[in-house]
């Protein structure tokens, strides 16, 4: 800026060709816009968490009874009670999580853990089923993700997340491309293998960090309340 | 600038005879993705609608302030910032809804109908004529769309719009929800277009001939 014998056209010309000069007009919308939408989320954000809340508790009964055991308590009319609560827990980071405890007939049901982690695209959110005491896998539900479509958004589809039904929450499952024959191998979708190894990753933290408090608790509650523990 | 048309032709020419998804063969990636219901490919036109609507009037509006090289870079981010609000606004009022189109909503971004009629519409001409010019041709895309899941909702699960409307015996042609039905279903309809298209215009000649 230490030019000081330019004459006044000079300096307008000068000015003219600076990249800033040029792009006023863009760096102007950009903020106009950046305003705009940063007061479209502040307004909105909140009403987007209660959707994906309720979504949370709608699933939480087919996430620890199983899609037969939810229709069967709906059909029977009887409801389950969920308590939300949340942990801070971790091995190597403290992550906090949210957890909702299924209650039914006066009995802890299950767990569901809401947990996220990086996917292929954007961050993956996951419920993660478990039972009573934390000891398997009872469900798996895709809470958002942007994989690609028709490879990644896989990860959606039931018969995919089925896999996961079952597992014993102790062990790190991997992700495989042929068909599985061990009891910690997932099988990966084709063609989208990172979505299926991200999924397994971030079941694996969610399993490793919350199989202790969640089993922690459960035999607080069961102490408490003098019950025994519920076979299948 | 006097031969640039008026915004009724504007209007007229985005449903049929620009239409931009049988005639300009644009926006095809939404158009096969989610036409397997008709709900889906309405919301579908109705965010391409907004989106189309604003970002050419605030395109038409700055059009003197635009530099050539830059241009691109303004529509992109006039596009990206209305698209980003449907989304949220999708999110939060039709949750279900946004969940059923995922990413296709955030991609209507690099949608090339909006582009190209910020480029060839709103960034020459008044806001006026840039938004009926928005508003042909998201109706023409909606129309595409409709006209195709119309076809794959009713055959592939003999419903529409949530009642039956074939025959309790029909058969649900499942490969026409699933992506192969979106190929089939669009290169039959656009063959049909391109056949009733080319018979108007021979005609059309034979008449000229004669007179």
């Amino acid at each position: 800026m230490n030019i000081p014998q330019q004459t006044a056209p000079d300096i307008g010309n000068r000015m003219h060709h600076t990249f800033i000069f040029q792009a006023w007009l863009v760096l102007l919308l950009a903020s106009f816009f950046g305003a705009a939408l940063a007061s479209v989320q502040l307004t909105l954000a909140p009403k987007i968490e209660a959707n994906k809340l309720n979504e949370t508790r709608e699933k939480v009964p087919e996430l620890v009874l199983g899609a037969a055991g939810a229709q069967a308590m709906a059909t029977q009319n009887r409801h389950m009670k969920i308590e939300q609560q949340f942990i801070e827990t971790g091995t190597r980071q403290k992550k906090s999580y949210s957890i909702f405890k299924a209650v039914a007939d006066g009995r802890t049901k299950g767990w569901v853990a809401k947990t996220s982690g990086q996917g292929y695209a954007d961050k993956i959110e996951l419920l993660v089923g478990f039972d009573s005491d934390a000891e398997t896998i009872t469900g798996l539900f895709v809470l958002g993700q942007k994989e690609t479509p028709g490879l990644g958004s896989k990860i959606n589809e039931t018969a995919w997340r089925g896999q996961f039904i079952g597992k014993a929450a102790s062990q790190q499952l991997k992700a495989v491309k042929t068909e599985p024959s061990k009891p910690d191998e997932i099988k990966a979708i084709t063609g989208a293998t990172i979505s299926s190894k991200s999924v397994c990753d971030i079941v694996n933290q969610c399993m490793g960090d919350l199989r202790q408090p969640l089993a922690d608790m459960a035999s607080g509650d069961s102490v408490a309340g003098d019950m025994q523990q519920e076979n299948k | 600038m006097a031969d640039q048309p008026t915004a009724l032709e504007r209007f007229a020419q985005g449903i049929l005879p620009e239409n931009p998804v049988y005639r300009q063969l644009l926006g095809l990636c939404p158009t096969l993705a989610v036409t397997n219901s008709v709900k889906g490919a309405i919301i579908m036109g109705a965010a391409v609608l907004f989106v189309l609507l604003c970002a050419n009037a605030m395109i038409s509006l700055i059009r003197n302030l635009l530099k050539p090289h830059l241009r691109i870079v303004v529509f992109t981010l006039t596009i990206a910032a209305f698209v980003t609000i449907v989304d949220r606004f999708l999110a939060a009022y039709m949750y279900q809804m946004s969940k059923d189109l995922g990413p296709y909503i955030p991609l209507i971004i690099v949608n090339c109908i909006i582009i190209c009629r910020c480029e060839v519409c709103a960034s020459k001409q008044p806001v006026f004529t840039a938004a009926a010019d928005a508003a042909g041709q998201s109706l023409g895309f909606t129309l595409g769309l409709v006209s195709i899941a119309s076809v794959r909702e009713i055959l592939g699960t003999g419903m529409l719009l949530g009642f039956r409307v074939m025959p309790a015996a029909w058969p649900d042609w499942v490969i026409m929800v699933l992506p192969p039905g979106a190929f089939l279903t669009f290169g039959l309809l656009l063959g049909a277009v391109n056949w009733v298209v080319a018979k108007k215009s021979a005609s059309g000649k034979k008449h000229q001939g004669a007179s």
